[in-house]
């Protein structure tokens, strides 16, 4: 599984990223965190709105921080 | 619980605004209508509350600490100990509704409404939908590529680019609270009229071409929506989660701008601030504006600023401009710009807004 964390940065991004971090660990999931800052990246995975959350390819959400729940369910789905 | 999924909006040929025909039937479960009547049990609350702050700061100042009434000491004491809890209580509650609205409207929806419109009616409506949208600064560039790489003309995304910072609720609330309802109406009224008339402006001028290639090159589809379906639940822990981060934020701010006007209010001379920026200085608004271009601040931080400013006898146009320019031209959102617009774009970018802003100044310090 690969999860793509799009942001430039911002304090909101870093929050996302952290969520997603400590949810992967606590589900024990087998994923890949990878952070996009490249807005040409964004733009061709079709994110509107940072931070995002982009799993295998599908948005998960955008513009705002996930929950650790809604994390571990798409990490679980 | 978990109703976050993602599918992709079929495309469908009428579907030229936000329909939800294609989303599915949401079951709320009984809880709902418990939460609902526990929202309105807040709101009358909150109401109860709002309503004793007045008599309670005077019961406050005068009678528990015995203040004389009418005293220099008294009447900042009291100044402060009702704007405080006031500005805070209308910050939750704007924050909280404001929040629920906005997740309605995520950006890929907004995009989808503004995509099949004419300019004119689609700079009116991205100024508008630039308030409920919900937006972060450092999604102004991914903002951009996206509405016009799906056929959002020019002129109109930069009407929502511009109005979204500038015009929302935090700004609003806090003129409200501290200036009065007309201060706050006609900083909406003329924020969003920049807004609309600067990205018309600009889409006249034809200057798609200053785009950089790259984005000009990529094409997207407006109608991939991503359903972030959500629940009441869900809106509602959202709305909380908007009054947690935002008033979690900006307190500081208003407390430190509510207890500097408390301390102006009777300290500083009245007409300190007439003589450089009053209405006889023609040159202050456009000082007013090039100064607030470099200067960047949010709503909170400025208006606390403003209000002293006003207090001491800063003509309003003047500082409505200075408080626009602050907001809306700021010198890290051009650097940001830069990687998707060239520097003629952005110059035409500065000039026509600040222009705009400038009039706004003009015109209020003309009539009022």
């Amino acid at each position: 599984m690969k999860i793509q964390i799009c942001g430039p940065g911002c304090a909101n991004c870093t929050k996302a990223e952290k969520i997603v971090s400590e949810a992967v660990a606590e589900v024990g999931a087998d994923a890949q965190i990878e952070k996009v800052t490249d807005f040409q990246e964004m733009a061709r995975l079709g994110v509107l709105s940072t931070p995002a959350v982009v799993i295998d390819g599908k948005i998960k959400c955008v513009g705002r921080v996930p929950s650790k729940d809604q994390v571990k369910s798409w990490l679980q789905g | 619980m978990e109703n976050l999924q993602k599918n992709v909006c079929a495309p469908s040929p009428e579907s030229s605004c936000c329909d939800d025909r294609h989303r599915p039937e949401k079951k709320e479960g009984p809880q709902v209508y418990s939460r609902m009547l526990l929202a309105l049990i807040g709101v009358g609350l909150w109401y109860a509350v709002y309503r004793q702050l007045a008599p309670f700061s005077s019961f406050l100042t005068y009678e528990l600490f015995g203040l004389e009434q009418g005293s220099h000491l008294g009447g900042a004491i009291q100044f402060f100990l009702y704007d405080t809890p006031k500005v805070m209580m209308l910050l939750t509650l704007v924050v909280y509704g404001v929040g629920i609205i906005r997740t309605f409207f995520t950006p890929d929806r907004t995009r989808k409404i503004l995509a099949g419109k004419r300019e004119s009616v689609g700079n009116v409506l991205a100024a508008f939908l630039g308030i409920v949208t919900p937006f972060c600064s450092c999604s102004a560039v991914p903002l951009f590529i996206g509405f016009v790489t799906a056929g959002v003309p020019l002129g109109v995304t930069l009407s929502f680019l511009i109005a979204a910072p500038m015009v929302n609720e935090i700004a609003l609330v806090l003129l409200y609270g501290l200036l009065g309802w007309k201060v706050a109406a006609l900083y909406l009224g003329t924020g969003l009229l920049v807004a609309i008339v600067a990205g018309w402006t600009i889409g006249r001028f034809g200057m798609e071409n200053h785009i950089e290639e790259w984005v000009r090159k990529m094409r997207a589809s407006a109608d991939e929506v991503s359903q972030d379906e959500l629940s009441w639940d869900n809106r509602f822990a959202q709305g909380w989660q908007a009054v947690k981060d935002i008033v979690g934020k900006v307190w500081i701010y208003v407390i430190a701008g509510i207890a500097v006007g408390a301390g102006i209010h009777g300290y500083v001379p009245d007409d300190f601030m007439a003589s450089i920026m009053g209405k006889e200085a023609w040159w202050s608004v456009p000082a007013a504006v090039l100064i607030g271009i470099p200067l960047y601040s949010n709503a909170a931080g400025i208006v606390p600023v403003i209000h002293a400013l006003l207090e001491k006898g800063a003509a309003l146009g003047t500082v409505l401009a200075f408080m626009m320019s602050v907001i809306a031209l700021s010198l890290p959102e051009m650097v940001i710009l830069r990687k998707v617009l060239m520097p003629k774009l952005i110059a035409v970018f500065i000039a026509v807004v600040g222009s705009g802003i400038l009039l706004v100044g003009y015109l209020f310090n003309f009539i009022i």
